[in-house]
């Protein structure tokens, strides 16, 4: 049923997502920053990052086309539907009964394509590059996370998420061996998907080893700055999403003012603790070679695999 | 009784229009304006019947042609309408653009070639209505052939009679295992319509043996690993349309044959025929998306991934036996929509891409990956029409494909239900490479975009590419529609399915998504899963629009036009862009051994430096070139007998004659 509560709801969800998301990804950076004994930039920066982007005009290759200039947009109307369907603060949420996990799955497909095909379209060699790897990394990571999310809805019986989660967070307490599997598998995906160490450097700008800053190298001005902006949608939704099925305690499921209430800084302190382990990750690890990255990507999704078999074998 | 005579009619029309073909045999401009557009509107006319005849009652015809004492029934029952249906619509957007395609016709006159392609038409149309064995194989006898002269257009090009040959050859292995498998299924009555076979009840032995009889029979039509060699040989040999028609359409008769045979034909399923199916299903998608991964001939790419998805058909069905062997129609009922879905929207989108390289083809000459690119700039209707198939082909919300695999998944997470515990052990995996299978496609569609549509034309003579002409673009929209259509709303397709899991199963899921409204599908219940396409596409779609529009509101819309960043090196080129085998390098290295490969890289010194890799298939080595040495030897010993003189043969003939005595004596 789509009640007014539940549309409200919706709104306030993507509007947090998107108001939330570069606090997150300075948050991150900040840690990053402190645990490598470098004096951190201010939590803020994203955000300056993206007026000071938006502010700037837009230079595109001559030979851009069309496809170019429109793939942002898609890529950052896909994240913003994904923040919208992820269960952050309340299960009510009518977009999720329109996507389920595998159109979530579906969701990072087609933005992933769209990206990849518009690093194609002017033409250098480190656009294809990036094109190639991205969907190296894509295609070993998207049957990764598709049957992660599988793991949990053979648990709870559906694919939705906003039903997963429900029925996950109020259930007595109890530990899913095929979660715990299906958990580090997916923090494999995360890493990956979200162009992290040790698979991608996010501040790298070395060409040959870079993929997600390759496939955005034409990008500037208002285009890069949708595109910073979805990547940090992205940070936000798989965190949103991991804590959802791993920790889903404290998430909203009635839409009462006061629920959302809780559920707000809930969902905050949990998303901090998050960015805090994402930083530590990120500092004690090394960036792989690119040729280790498929094995990588095939233990997250044969872990995957096996927290489903575990799932059917012991039944839980 | 109308139905059937309108369509039979209609197919009369095809074979008018053929004959009218031979009457204008160089006429190039008839063939093109008048008899390819009336083909064309013929196939709407069929789509549109099939469509009514879907949700009526069976109906049936008996044919007084062939031979005395054995006319040919035909029926048309609710899973002849939906093949119907799919012939039609598909072919009315490949005709149209067939009327544009041929302009001078390729090697063969475009008289004889409408001949040719209208006869296809109708074979297939009459296949799937074909009541008896008899005027089954017939039909299908007269589709492999006319489809085999299509294929050898160029007859000139000695590559491409030797493909057809391959096809003429697989062909006919896998006609002789159908006509076995009809021989078994009447059971020594002596009766050959479908209505007799599906009286017999047939023991558990002998009823395998005919199904998988069958399972050889239309798995050569329609590539099976190991039966697909003809298939990457002879679908880029063929003219474009031709070629688009076959991978769309032709290969459905095919599942069409499966589907009749196993749920129909044979009054019981064991389960293990759906393990098989499901097994050899799952090796042909793997099989088909590694190879054409890897491909570098844009119409071979697209031929092993018709591989890939026949081998996910064949899933859908193999699932679908396995619920039904176990009683479990509701699901059998699920996974059959979701195969039933592909069928339809594949020979959409398979269609529409086959039909784009047609144009590539056209306007540059050129089939080969590494010497196309950039023709977004020049072709941008076609660029645009050859996205949505490259979306609908990669399994993306909200196009068409997405709904079948999303069906298909569907059905795989509600099989831990099956009585037999190995089999619920088995299925996730199953479901994890259906899912690898797919993510693989995303990649294979990027690369078959990206090289030709985008970036920098890689040969100069790109620059003078022409736009295709304004009936290829006609023929190109209606199939994209379709890919967006079907994507759109499920719940309406899902409709039109179900009256043909209700022949083979005696229940649909269409009454359950019904419940739901027409814009959400929920195939069990909203709780278990949903997906409303409709709201998925108007939520991208505003929030794009949204996005654009506030950007542009509290910024600007500035935008300056710059030469592209060189990294500090000016004197690139567009040669010096990622290649076709550049981006299946990182396939090649991970599925290497499913490769036969070879790989020639220059030394330093060398002052001319080539670079060469060749793929080939396993198969060939392993099983076709055995083989065809093996007929060789025994062709040979059995040309020692041919001595050439009469006194030898005289002396066989006493031989036999004596051995004969003896025998009778004995």
């Amino acid at each position: 049923m789509v009640t007014l509560s539940g549309i409200v709801a919706q709104i306030l969800a993507i509007v947090v997502a998107l108001a939330l998301a570069p606090l997150l990804t300075g948050w991150v950076n900040q840690w990053r920053a402190w645990l490598q004994n470098r004096s951190a930039p201010s939590l803020l920066q994203p955000y300056r990052m993206l007026h000071k982007l938006f502010n700037k005009e837009s230079v595109l290759a001559e030979s851009a086309s069309p496809l170019f200039r429109i793939a942002p947009y898609i890529v950052f109307a896909c994240m913003a539907l994904v923040c919208g369907i992820a269960p952050t603060l309340s299960t009510d949420l009518p977009l999720a009964t329109a996507a389920d996990a595998i159109a979530l799955v579906g969701l990072f497909a087609l933005a992933r394509v769209f990206i990849s095909l518009a690093a194609m379209d002017i033409g250098t060699s480190f656009g294809s590059l990036g094109a190639r790897r991205e969907m190296l990394i894509g295609f070993l990571a998207e049957p990764a996370l598709l049957m992660v999310l599988f793991s949990a809805s053979l648990i709870t019986q559906s694919t939705s998420l906003a039903n997963i989660v429900q029925t996950i967070a109020h259930q007595p307490f109890a530990i899913y061996p095929s979660l715990a599997v299906a958990g580090v598998a997916f923090t494999f995906v995360a890493l990956a998907e979200n162009a992290r160490i040790p698979v991608d450097n996010p501040a790298t700008h070395l060409e040959l080893t870079m993929i997600h800053e390759a496939l955005i190298l034409e990008y500037s001005g208002r285009h890069l700055a949708l595109i910073e902006w979805a990547a940090s949608l992205k940070l936000l939704a798989y965190s949103c999403i991991g804590l959802a099925l791993f920790l889903p305690w404290g998430i909203a499921s009635a839409d009462t003012p006061l629920a959302m209430l809780i559920a707000l800084p809930v969902l905050i302190a949990k998303l901090a603790v998050g960015g805090i382990v994402l930083a530590l990750i990120e500092t004690i690890n090394a960036k792989m070679r690119l040729f280790r990255v498929p094995e990588f990507l095939a233990t997250a999704f044969l872990l995957a695999v096996i927290a489903l078999l575990v799932h059917v074998l012991l039944g839980a | 009784m109308i139905f059937l005579d309108w369509i039979l009619g209609l197919l009369g029309g095809w074979l008018a229009l053929g004959l009218a073909g031979l009457f204008a045999l160089r006429n190039t401009d008839f063939v093109a304006r008048v008899l390819f557009p009336a083909g064309s509107a013929i196939g709407l006319a069929l789509a549109a019947f099939a469509l009514l005849a879907l949700f009526d009652v069976p109906e049936t015809a008996i044919l007084a042609v062939g031979l005395p004492d054995l006319p040919f029934h035909l029926r048309l029952d609710g899973l002849s309408a939906f093949f119907l249906l799919v012939i039609g619509a598909a072919s009315a957007g490949i005709s149209i653009f067939a009327a544009g395609y041929f302009r001078h016709g390729e090697g063969t006159p475009p008289g004889l070639l409408c001949l040719e392609y209208h006869v296809f038409l109708a074979s297939m149309a009459m296949v799937v209505l074909a009541d008896d064995a008899y005027a089954f194989m017939v039909m299908w006898e007269t589709m492999a052939l006319s489809s085999y002269f299509l294929v050898t257009a160029n007859h000139r090009v000695p590559a491409i009679r030797q493909a057809g040959f391959l096809y003429l050859l697989i062909a006919h292995v896998g006609a002789i295992a159908i006509l076995l498998c009809f021989g078994v299924l009447q059971a020594n009555t002596g009766d050959y319509t479908f209505a007799n076979m599906r009286a017999q009840s047939l023991s558990p032995l002998w009823a395998s043996v005919a199904f998988l009889l069958a399972t050889v029979g239309f798995g050569a039509k329609a590539g099976i690993v190991p039966l697909h060699v003809w298939l990457p040989e002879a679908h880029p040999a063929a003219p474009s349309p031709v070629s688009a028609l076959m991978s769309g359409v032709m290969l459905k008769t095919a599942i069409y044959g499966v589907l009749r045979v196993s749920f129909d034909l044979l009054s019981v399923q064991i389960w293990w025929w759906g393990v098989l199916l499901l097994g050899i299903g799952l090796i042909t998608a793997l099989f088909g998306v590694a190879f054409s991964a890897v491909q570098t001939d844009m119409k071979r790419l697209l031929a092993y991934s018709s591989i890939e998805n026949i081998g996910l058909l064949f899933v859908g069905i193999g699932l679908g036996l396995l619920f039904k062997a176990y009683g479990m129609t509701a699901l059998a009922a699920l996974a059959l929509t979701a195969a039933l879905y592909h069928v339809i929207s594949h020979a959409f989108f398979k269609s529409l891409l086959f039909l784009a390289t047609g144009s590539v083809l056209h306007a540059t000459g050129e089939r080969s990956l590494g010497k196309l690119g950039g023709l977004i700039r020049r072709m941008p209707w076609v660029a645009t029409l050859a996205l949505v198939g490259v979306l609908a082909s990669s399994g993306l919300p909200p196009f068409s494909g997405f709904v079948a695999e999303w069906l298909l998944l569907q059905s795989f997470l509600f099989t831990t239900g099956l009585p037999n515990s190995f089999l619920n052990m088995l299925i996730p995996v199953v479901a994890a490479a259906i899912a690898l299978v797919a993510a693989l496609a995303g990649y294979v569609m990027v690369k078959f975009y990206g090289v030709i549509f985008l970036g920098q034309p890689r040969e100069p003579n790109l620059a003078h590419a022409h736009p295709a002409s304004p009936l290829e673009r006609t023929g190109l929209v209606w199939l994209g529609a379709g890919c967006v259509l079907l994507g759109v709303f499920p719940v309406q397709v899902i409709g039109a399915i179900d009256p043909v899991t209700q022949v083979l199963l005696g229940d649909g899921i269409a009454t359950a998504v019904r419940t739901n409204g027409w814009m959400l599908l929920a195939p069990i219940s909203v709780e278990r899963a949903s997906y409303s396409p409709l709201v998925f596409l108007l939520v991208v779609v505003g929030a794009v629009w949204l996005t654009a529009t506030l950007v542009h509101r509290f910024y600007h819309g500035r935008v300056r036009r710059a030469p592209p960043w060189d990294c500090g090196f000016p004197a690139q080129t567009s040669r010096m862009q990622d290649t076709a085998e550049g981006f299946g390098q990182p396939i090649r290295e991970i599925f290497a051994p499913v490769f036969r490969m070879r790989r020639e890289v220059p030394s330093p010194f060398d002052a001319k430096p080539t670079y060469k890799v060749s793929i080939e298939d396993h198969f060939w080595h392993w099983l076709y070139l055995p083989l065809g040495r093996l007929t060789e030897g025994i062709a040979r010993l059995v040309g020692r007998l041919q001595q050439g003189r009469i006194a030898i043969y005289l002396l066989y003939s006493f031989i036999t004659l004596i051995v004969l005595l003896l025998v009778a004596k004995w």
